[in-house]
């Protein structure tokens, strides 16, 4: 007799490590949002893998109880594309912030883009370094006083989505960490979308970017529906204010799966490279 | 005539020229016919163009390294062989062939006293519809060397069969000619026949060697960046991993290389990844994340000259610090080193059991030296050593990733194992891999990585220890093979000499060592370092009981036996 697929409830999901970061955190909803999803599809624990580099977002891997890697800095997508291309049968989920994805990971999110891998990647972008106690991020606004950039950094800010279409992304939303039940609707979108799925969460960092409770009431949903035209992604993306939440893009690339022959061969048939 | 066991033979030209063809088509018919040998290439940093030279030995014994002066040297055009400087010297007994329609050797091939002679190798190929003046040389090689002109059309039939019959004709008539116009030289020395051997000869490169070993060590996921020197260990790899039901994939930098691997390795998979210095540098972080998370990875540096840029086509054993004391924190791993181009597939497969077995990164240092050198060798034996991770299928009560255990070694759970989801983790963390900052952890965990590789029973196959004698050779990696020969030629002048050349690096084996160094009274240390690393390396961690003697330079110029057996012979 077959043993009947347990059906897991969204606490499941959820280890029971008590996480570092500060109360009022939005991560903390990103974390229901993630288990709410992983419910919603159906998955079970073990089948899905959460691959993280280092920040405070980058800790929720052991908040969950699905298989987690929490790695260096700023490698989260390469160690992701290793596992999920020699393991297709599991379900990648990476996890990131502003720092760790879009400064020193920068590189490696562009590849990981152009590669269109079938992964979901997921960013949470507080607009600061909350770990290190206040820094700058690729995404801090230009004026924005920190004790590293006295008076601001003066740099213009970057711009993850047009970045992640620009290079290849297979699909891209951005969510606010405030709505959890549809930043769950969204990753589990994500998660199903073929392909490599980018989505951008806005999550405020309350210790260090009191400024940021303002977002909840600067978000609003967008206007119109995803569009599959990267043309007219593109244009809305540059134009929007950032704030616009949804699924603004869904491409149909194909995935990418290096190729790989049958098990079985018999290694002896190496050696007739070398054979005189 | 007299039958010699070894000759070596230089092939120089300008880019272009062919002199790089000619040397493989000599080793390539010289391994057809049984002999052993090896083959180098040497040419300038220009992608086309510049100064090229094949350099060879062919013996009826086997053949690790290159010889000081090399018997024949033949100048296709000696338009930049100057460039080569000390690189390519002749001596008395040397015998320096060129076209003096091409101009006159330099006078670092002259001045040793080398007999030089003319050939028209020009003017010959001229004579020949398609000729080309390499052809002419080969054919003068092969009557040099005692080839008959067919041992040598057998590889022209098989490497031309795509250019169709006439340039298969081109090049027979070309090698008769050069046959025909060496055949007045008055050259006593001949090759002695070659020793029945069982099976075929294998003509591979060191850098073949390590994919091979790889895989046959159950590597089935590469993560590819290329770099000069190592970048043939991927390229062979990429279309042999996919036979053999693998995967390799292209990273965007050595930084993605090392974490898809890490990756890789997670899910199950046995993984590699092949670079050098540079690249190696870029991994360090990573390969700490590999150790404190206990997944293992073989990561082959071929080393190059350094610091930076260094010299990328010439060999050096310079990265030995970084291998071993690379890393922050204290982080036990496994380093190995190959000591020639068969050991490449050995060690590289013995690298991929124990990174396997141990749960450990292991990093192999080859060099540009054994990677590039091609070699014509008897088939190398199969070992057993297949990799064999602890892997937890069934979990019973609460999974413990990083448990304590006799061994050290904590069996894993693989994605998709249910009950045991657990996160893999580089912050110091407890035995069930939660994060934690107590120092009682922190010493647990530190005891179980370093008792791990400490307490694994290596063998043998730690180091070559071979001879006696109170004077030891202690060495390692390419340079094995030239301290073999300068020990071999020594015996002949009554010095007794013991070979110890370690093959695992770290962790350190103190009492294996101090038993290969029983009665020492003198230690000729000899490495291709400028400031000693593997001098230092021996004395942080090895009681040396004896006087003890450096011998240790820079690249980029290959340490030579004659080198060593002078420095034997310094001392004594």
């Amino acid at each position: 007799m077959q043993c009947p697929a347990p059906v897991y409830k969204q606490a499941d999901f959820k280890s029971d490590v008590k996480p570092i970061w500060c109360p009022g955190c939005g991560d903390y909803h990103v974390l229901l949002s993630f288990t709410r999803a992983f419910a919603q599809l159906k998955l079970a624990p073990e089948e899905i893998a959460v691959i993280s580099g280092i920040g405070c977002s980058s800790r929720i891997p052991a908040y969950t109880n699905c298989y987690g890697f929490h790695g260096v800095h700023g490698r989260s997508l390469a160690l992701a594309a290793g596992l999920k291309v020699t393991r297709p049968d599991l379900t990648v989920v990476v996890a990131s912030g502003d720092g760790d994805g879009y400064s020193i990971g920068g590189n490696h999110f562009l590849h990981a883009c152009r590669r269109n891998i079938d992964m979901t990647y997921v960013v949470m972008d507080n607009h600061i370094y909350g770990m290190t106690k206040g820094q700058p991020s690729p995404t801090t606004e230009p004026e924005f006083d920190t004790a590293l950039s006295p008076g601001g950094t003066g740099v213009r800010p970057f711009h993850p989505l047009v970045v992640a279409l620009a290079s290849g992304a297979n699909f891209i939303a951005r969510c606010f960490s405030g709505n959890p039940n549809e930043t769950a609707n969204v990753l589990a979108e994500a998660i199903r979308h073929p392909g490599f799925s980018f989505v951008e969460i806005l999550s405020p960092c309350v210790t260090f970017r009191p400024d940021e409770s303002k977002w909840k009431e600067q978000v609003h949903a967008a206007p119109v529906a995803a569009t599959t035209d990267p043309g007219k992604a593109a244009r809305r993306l540059m134009t929007d204010d950032g704030f616009n939440l949804g699924i603004l893009y869904r491409g149909d690339r194909k995935p990418f799966q290096p190729a790989s022959g049958a098990s079985g061969y018999d290694l002896a048939q190496l050696e007739r490279d070398f054979e005189q | 005539m007299q039958d010699v066991p070894s000759i070596s033979v230089a092939i120089i030209g300008s880019g272009g020229a062919g002199a790089l063809t000619t040397g493989d088509i000599l080793l390539e018919a010289a391994s057809a016919a049984g002999w052993q040998g090896l083959a180098t290439r040497t040419l300038g940093p220009q992608i086309r163009g510049g100064e090229a030279a094949a350099l060879l030995r062919i013996a009826t014994h086997p053949v690790e390294c290159m010889p000081e002066r090399y018997d024949l040297v033949i100048g296709i055009d000696w338009l930049n062989a100057q460039r080569f400087g000390a690189e390519i010297l002749a001596g008395p007994e040397s015998l320096v062939i060129g076209d003096a329609d091409a101009g006159e050797p330099p006078p670092i091939l002259r001045d040793g006293g080398a007999r030089v002679l003319n050939i028209e190798l020009k003017e010959l190929a001229a004579g020949i519809p398609g000729g080309r003046p390499n052809m002419i040389a080969l054919g003068v090689a092969a009557r040099l060397l005692g080839f008959a002109p067919e041992q040598i059309d057998v590889v022209i039939e098989k490497r031309l069969a795509e250019k169709g019959e006439s340039a298969i004709e081109a090049s027979r008539a070309g090698i008769r000619a050069g046959y025909r116009a060496a055949s007045w030289i008055d050259y006593t020395c001949k090759l002695a026949p070659p020793p029945a051997i069982e099976g075929k000869r294998w003509l591979l490169s060191g850098n073949e060697a390590t994919g091979l070993g790889a895989i046959r060590g159950g590597i089935r996921f590469a993560a590819a960046y290329p770099i000069t020197p190592a970048t043939e260990i991927l390229e062979w790899m990429s279309p042999s991993l996919v036979k053999a039901g693998g995967i390799l994939l292209q990273a965007e930098d050595e930084l993605a290389a090392i974490n898809m691997i890490i990756g890789a390795s997670y899910g199950g998979t046995p993984s590699l990844t092949a670079t050098s210095g540079p690249g190696l540098s870029l991994m360090i972080e990573a390969l700490g994340l590999s150790t404190a998370a206990e997944i293992p990875v073989v990561v082959i540096d071929v080393m190059r000259g350094g610091p930076s840029t260094g010299i990328p086509t010439k060999s050096e054993q310079t990265d030995l610090n970084i291998a071993i004391y690379g890393m922050h924190g204290d982080a036990p791993h496994l380093v190995l080193a190959p000591q020639s181009v068969a050991d490449c597939l050995f060690t590289t497969q013995w690298a991929t059991y124990l990174a396997e077995t141990l749960q450990s990164p292991a990093i192999v240092l080859s060099d540009q030296f054994m990677g590039q050198a091609r070699a014509a060798i008897p088939r190398p034996a199969d070992v057993a050593f297949i990799g064999a991770r602890a892997v937890t299928r069934e979990i019973g009560g609460t999974y413990k990733r990083y448990a304590a255990t006799a061994n050290g070694v904590s069996p894993m759970a693989l994605p998709g194992t249910r009950g045991g989801q657990h996160t893999a983790e580089g912050l110091t963390h407890t035995e069930h891999g939660t994060p934690t900052s107590s120092a009682e952890e922190h010493v647990k965990q530190l005891d179980k990585r370093r008792d791990k590789l400490d307490g694994h029973n290596y063998g043998d196959h730690w180091a070559t220890v071979e001879g006696d004698g109170d004077l030891v050779v202690l060495t390692w990696g390419s340079i094995t093979g030239a301290a073999r020969e300068a020990i071999a030629q020594a015996r002949g002048e009554g010095i007794a000499a013991r070979l110890v050349a370690p093959r695992l690096l770290s962790p350190v084996r103190p009492k294996e060592m101090q038993a290969a160094l029983v009665g020492a009274k003198r230690i000729l240390i000899v490495e291709q370092s400028h400031s000693a690393q593997f001098h230092r390396y021996l004395r942080a961690h090895y009681e040396l009981p004896a006087e003890v003697q450096v011998f240790s330079r820079s690249g980029p110029l290959p340490i030579t036996a004659a080198e060593i057996k002078n420095a034997m012979l310094q001392g004594s």
